[in-house]
């Protein structure tokens, strides 16, 4: 069993968070409204200018390289994952660990060279 | 006592969410009901003390794996009527599917209350390292024993990126990018020119 109380300050942190940003939600809204502010319209509710419109059907096709973007951002996140536990325990795996975790850079490099070379990290 | 709270807490949020996971009719409602399922199944880890495992599920699956699911859904434009349409069709084969699925639920587990599966029985040898944390103990055991399996996992994710390259990326041929060692290593009496034409005469380039 795992000492939950270690977990408290974290629990303050969400709460501490959670009460803030109801808080900047609900605040202005009743100002306004108390204030008697609160006039809306429907020019005023509608986008403005630049704007996009806010309630839109979300299924709307877009660029696939976007999804590129998101697959590179998953394989190096796990990359990234992986260095934790290799690295609290390395007094336990010793230099066999070091090396496999160096081979492992090494495979995720090649990678990355080919993504760079490719192009797959530039926009335009 | 609070462990006890905790945990039904979890699981409870952890199966109405995944239900809500499939009795959702819009697959982006699908998609923020599961990050829900993740973070809970993160608490049900901390519960058990997989510490390590609860992080990752929040890092790994909430903050990649669900952003790329949700890419997808909304990359799909999937036609639900279209979808709806076919029910009665497909109707006879979907309930041959649930019929082989719960057969294999029945066999496994009549297999398993036989006595004939030894599974979950505390052997002790997933137990964590004596006076070690539990991501050390990961550690130990994935970069030690294992690491042959680890490298292999190396490789898949070489492979996945490659392919996610080669399947997804396009060269930009009508846009004009910036190419940065060109601009540097252009000098500027290689760029200009001092030409001084006489009148009436035009300038050649």
């Amino acid at each position: 069993m795992v000492d939950l109380s270690q977990y408290l300050p974290i629990l303050m942190f969400l709460g501490v968070a959670v009460a803030l940003s109801a808080l900047f939600v609900f605040l202005p809204m009743g100002v306004s409204r108390l204030t008697g502010t609160h006039n809306p319209d429907a020019e005023k509710n509608s986008e403005y200018e630049c704007g996009f419109p806010a309630f839109e059907d979300p299924r709307s096709q877009f660029d696939v390289r976007f999804y590129l973007v998101a697959i590179l951002f998953i394989i190096f996140d796990l990359e990234a994952a992986f260095l934790f536990p290799w690295a609290v325990s390395l007094d336990l795996t010793g230099w066999p660990g070091w090396i496999t975790m160096m081979v492992f850079l090494g495979e995720l490099v090649v990678g990355f060279a080919y993504a760079w070379k490719k192009g797959a990290l530039e926009w335009e | 006592m609070i462990h006890i709270i905790a945990f039904y807490l979890f699981a409870v949020l952890l199966i109405a969410s995944a239900v809500l996971v499939i009795m959702s009719r819009n697959p982006v409602h699908s998609v923020l009901w599961l990050i829900l399922a993740f973070f809970n199944a993160a608490g049900l880890m901390v519960l058990v003390g997989a510490e390590f495992i609860a992080m990752l599920l929040v890092i790994v699956y909430v903050g990649a794996v669900a952003v790329l699911f949700l890419f997808v859904v909304m990359m799909l434009d999937i036609d639900f009527a279209e979808l709806r349409a076919g029910f009665v069709k497909n109707f006879p084969l979907g309930i041959l599917l649930a019929v082989v699925l719960l057969a294999e639920l029945v066999l496994g587990f009549g297999a398993y209350r036989a006595g004939t599966l030894k599974l979950g029985e505390a052997d002790g040898t997933a137990a964590t390292i004596a006076g070690r944390s539990n991501i050390e103990s990961i550690g130990a055991l994935l970069y030690g024993e294992y690491l042959f399996l680890f490298e292999a996992a190396g490789l898949v994710l070489l492979v996945a990126m490659i392919g996610a390259i080669v399947l997804t990326h396009r060269e930009r041929t009508d846009t004009r990018g910036q190419n940065v060692s060109k601009q540097n290593k252009r000098r500027a009496e290689d760029a200009t020119v001092n030409v001084k034409p006489e009148v009436g005469k035009g300038v050649t380039l």
